[in-house]
């Protein structure tokens, strides 16, 4: 594999694949020293053009567990305040020796436009391209639902039959569609439920099913319910009129909590909103795996970054 | 100087020898001769008149890293066009009378072609108050087009109001009809594609609301409307309705609408970046038709040079336009020639004739008669070429087609009798300049 840049890229067997070594990177974590050599040498560089800690700090610590070095750019307080382009900041970090960047940026299809430029040498993951992807999350939730569902029989298992609903923000969320892409190629089926302001134009092209009511989806009985985070200043550009409002008809409260079957798993990509979107008691609840999520990116960027890194098999 | 051109098929299909003397078409016929002529064997070639681009950036004055009003000249000729209109948004912007004036004069001084600044509309293009549309309209340059193309006359008393006060001069108002509020941000035609791409989408209703609400301020000011780069199907039917109510409404269409859709934004190559964005191909097809039909009077190119680095970089950071002189031709050519939509004479009527009566040119209206100014251009449409950064003699490289195999190659650009291309080489500055 030498970039990933969308689930897109990735057939059946390359996702599969991805998720087989991820198992093998979390065996690794159980051990006394939580550390392979894989990378010794190797210089991963992680560009984040916009604010993540989480998928920072998730990138770092997948990089560290292969011995790879590190280098980290925060467009806070950097050079892209003065107006740097991401070509200029590309290639002077590019210029310090480093053979994988990971990107994250605002505007979408950056990681793409960074691939294909041959500005530099060096593979790009893509860690969150404005609207667009987010391979590595998409990855790491297929990863969570496989090893909710099968456990230590996981490898080499695809998510057929797997009925997910995903609730919220669909218009502006990467995760949406990194998840929508992958869990087709998996063999799952997926429902999407939003307001209608928050479903994109065009979203009737895509190999979804599509609802604005919640209570039908949750009675319904899915395999998986994923909430997507709420962001506030959506209100303000008239997508519904307060928070409030959007709890109520979209929101996972007690009640719809309570009114969901006994195997349906809650899964939200972080950071929530607690009584937003989700109420504590779903997110806290043995239904939900949102901290396995946190746990299991770990173990899918070892094995993204040991992919295009090492060239070996998967895509 | 003496030009004899021999063998040239004029649009209406018939063949002729051509004598340019003294600017004009001095003779037509078989078999004329001229001793001391230089002479240009057309045979094979298709003429055209000299064409008109309704809609062009010069970028200068203010913008001289993109284009200036010489290097824009050149790309221009070199497309087979001998008059090109300026849009306004230079800086300063072209709203009074001194800064059209000076645009008029760098065009005149360069020869290459005509240049006819465009006027704003309003002040600055702030979209606040009307500009000196009168000082424009009396000055040297005798500004007809007013615009204040890139950003959209939102404000429906102040288009009415323009309107209105443009009858005085007999005028035109060009509008970009984009609503701003529903475009916000917006990044790529609203669809599917966008959809996939997470690009903010530009959607169809943006366009059509503002043509649907000009047409019937131009109806009861009784005053000339005319649409820039109309680029939906839905656009399409409304001015239909307008003409067919009889509204004095125009329409053009960009090379660029006609050939490329929004599948072409896959890729994230900020080349395809254009406002208004490359739509669906349904739209592209009903623009085709429409051009076939007259409903769309015009194909104007939209000319947006843009610097490198304005495009080297992601998507949503580029800046919106394509270069398309150089291009125009043979883009139409494929795009509605080739597919039998067309024929050459409608060619000269929408690149040439047509667009001259809209910014109320003369030299037009008779193309090829004798007497007539002598504005033409040599054609090869049997020519195959892979567009390359050769075939671009702008500052700027952002057009859409390097790389891609487009027909025809201009031969020969004569503006007012004097050679601007010959043997597909555009002439030296200086040479042209002298005339």
């Amino acid at each position: 594999m030498r970039h990933l840049l969308s689930v897109r890229d990735l057939d059946r067997e390359a996702a599969v694949g991805i998720l087989d070594i991820a198992e093998d990177m979390a065996d690794v974590a159980t051990r006394a020293i939580p550390k392979l050599p894989t990378l010794q040498g190797r210089t991963v560089a992680n560009l984040f053009f916009e604010d993540s800690t989480r998928t920072r700090l998730s990138f770092e610590a997948a990089a560290k567990r292969l011995s790879a070095d590190v280098i980290t750019f925060s467009a806070k307080g950097s050079s892209v305040s003065k107006g740097e382009s991401l070509k200029d900041t590309a290639q002077t970090v590019a210029a310090m020796g480093v053979d994988a960047v990971v990107l994250r940026h605002s505007a979408s299809g950056a990681a793409r436009v960074l691939a294909d430029s041959g500005w530099i040498d060096a593979a790009v993951v893509n860690a969150g391209d404005g609207t667009h992807e987010h391979p590595t999350q998409g990855l790491l939730d297929a990863y969570t639902m496989r090893k909710r569902l099968y456990g230590d029989a996981s490898r080499g298992r695809d998510l057929a039959g797997l009925r997910v609903t995903i609730v919220g923000d669909i218009l502006h969320s990467r995760v949406a569609r990194s998840n929508v892409w992958l869990l087709q190629t998996l063999g799952a089926s997926v429902h999407l439920v939003a307001p209608g302001t928050l479903l994109p134009t065009g979203v009737e092209t895509w190999p979804v099913t599509t609802s604005s009511d919640l209570d039908a989806a949750i009675a319904d009985g899915p395999d998986v319910l994923m909430m997507l985070r709420i962001q506030s200043e959506r209100m303000h550009a008239a997508f519904f009129p307060h928070e409030r409002e959007y709890a109520r008809q979209w929101g996972l409260s007690d009640a719809r909590f309570g009114r969901l079957t006994a195997h349906t798993m809650v899964m939200h990509p972080g950071p929530m909103n607690r009584g937003l979107e989700i109420s504590a008691t779903a997110a806290d609840s043995p239904a939900s795996v949102i901290l396995d999520q946190v746990t299991n990116g770990v173990s899918i960027r070892m094995a993204v970054l040991y992919l295009v890194l090492s060239g070996g098999a998967g895509a | 100087m003496t030009i004899l051109i021999t063998g040239a098929t004029l649009p209406d299909g018939t063949t002729t020898d051509l004598l340019i003397d003294g600017g004009v078409i001095a003779g037509r016929g078989s078999g004329l001769s001229a001793a001391t002529a230089t002479r240009i064997d057309a045979g094979g070639l298709q003429a055209l008149p000299g064409l008109v681009d309704l809609h062009t950036h010069l970028r200068e004055p203010g913008f001289e890293q993109s284009e200036t009003v010489l290097t824009g000249s050149r790309a221009a000729a070199a497309g087979g066009f001998t008059a090109v209109h300026a849009m306004a948004n230079t800086s300063p912007v072209q709203d009074t009378a001194g800064v059209v004036e000076q645009v008029a004069s760098l065009g005149t001084q360069h020869g290459y072609v005509t240049v006819r600044p465009v006027g704003a509309v309003t002040a600055g293009l702030a979209g606040e108050r009307l500009s000196e549309i009168g000082a424009m309209a009396q000055s040297r340059a005798a500004v007809r087009v007013f615009s204040d193309d890139g950003k959209c006359v939102h404000d429906a008393l102040l288009m009415r109001r323009a309107l209105e006060y443009v009858t005085t001069f007999d005028g035109v108002i060009a509008q970009h009809a984009q609503e701003p509020r529903l475009t916000e941000g917006a990044q790529m035609n609203e669809g599917p594609v966008s959809a996939e791409l997470g690009l903010a989408g530009w959607p169809a209703v943006a366009e059509e609301a503002i043509i649907a609400r000009d047409v019937l301020l131009a109806e009861a000011a009784g005053a000339r409307l005319h649409v820039c780069h109309l680029s939906t199907a839905g656009s399409v039917e409304i001015v239909r309705w307008a003409k067919a109510r009889g509204i004095r409404v125009t329409a053009e269409v960009t090379p660029h609408h006609l050939l490329l859709t929004d599948e072409l934004a896959r890729g994230y190559d900020a080349r395809f970046k254009v406002n208004p964005p490359l739509r669906r191909d349904e739209d592209v097809h009903a623009l085709r038709a429409a051009l076939a039909d007259g409903t769309i009077d015009i194909v104007a190119t939209d000319h947006a040079p843009h610097p490198i680095e304005s495009k080297e970089c992601a998507w949503q950071e580029a800046s919106f336009g394509m270069v398309g002189l150089e291009s125009a031709l043979s883009v139409v050519q494929q795009a509605v020639v080739d597919a039998g939509l067309l024929t050459w004479a409608d060619v000269a009527r929408v690149l040439s004739r047509i667009p001259a009566e809209i910014g109320r040119l003369d030299g037009y209206a008779a193309p090829f008669e004798v007497r007539s100014p002598a504005h033409l251009t040599l054609y090869d449409p049997a020519a195959r070429t892979v567009f390359g950064r050769e075939h671009l003699h702008g500052m700027s490289v952002n057009s859409p087609y390097l790389g891609r195999e487009l027909p025809g190659r201009v031969v020969a650009t004569i503006h007012g009798g004097v050679p601007t291309v010959l043997d597909g080489v555009l002439r030296d500055a200086q040479e042209v300049a002298r005339g």
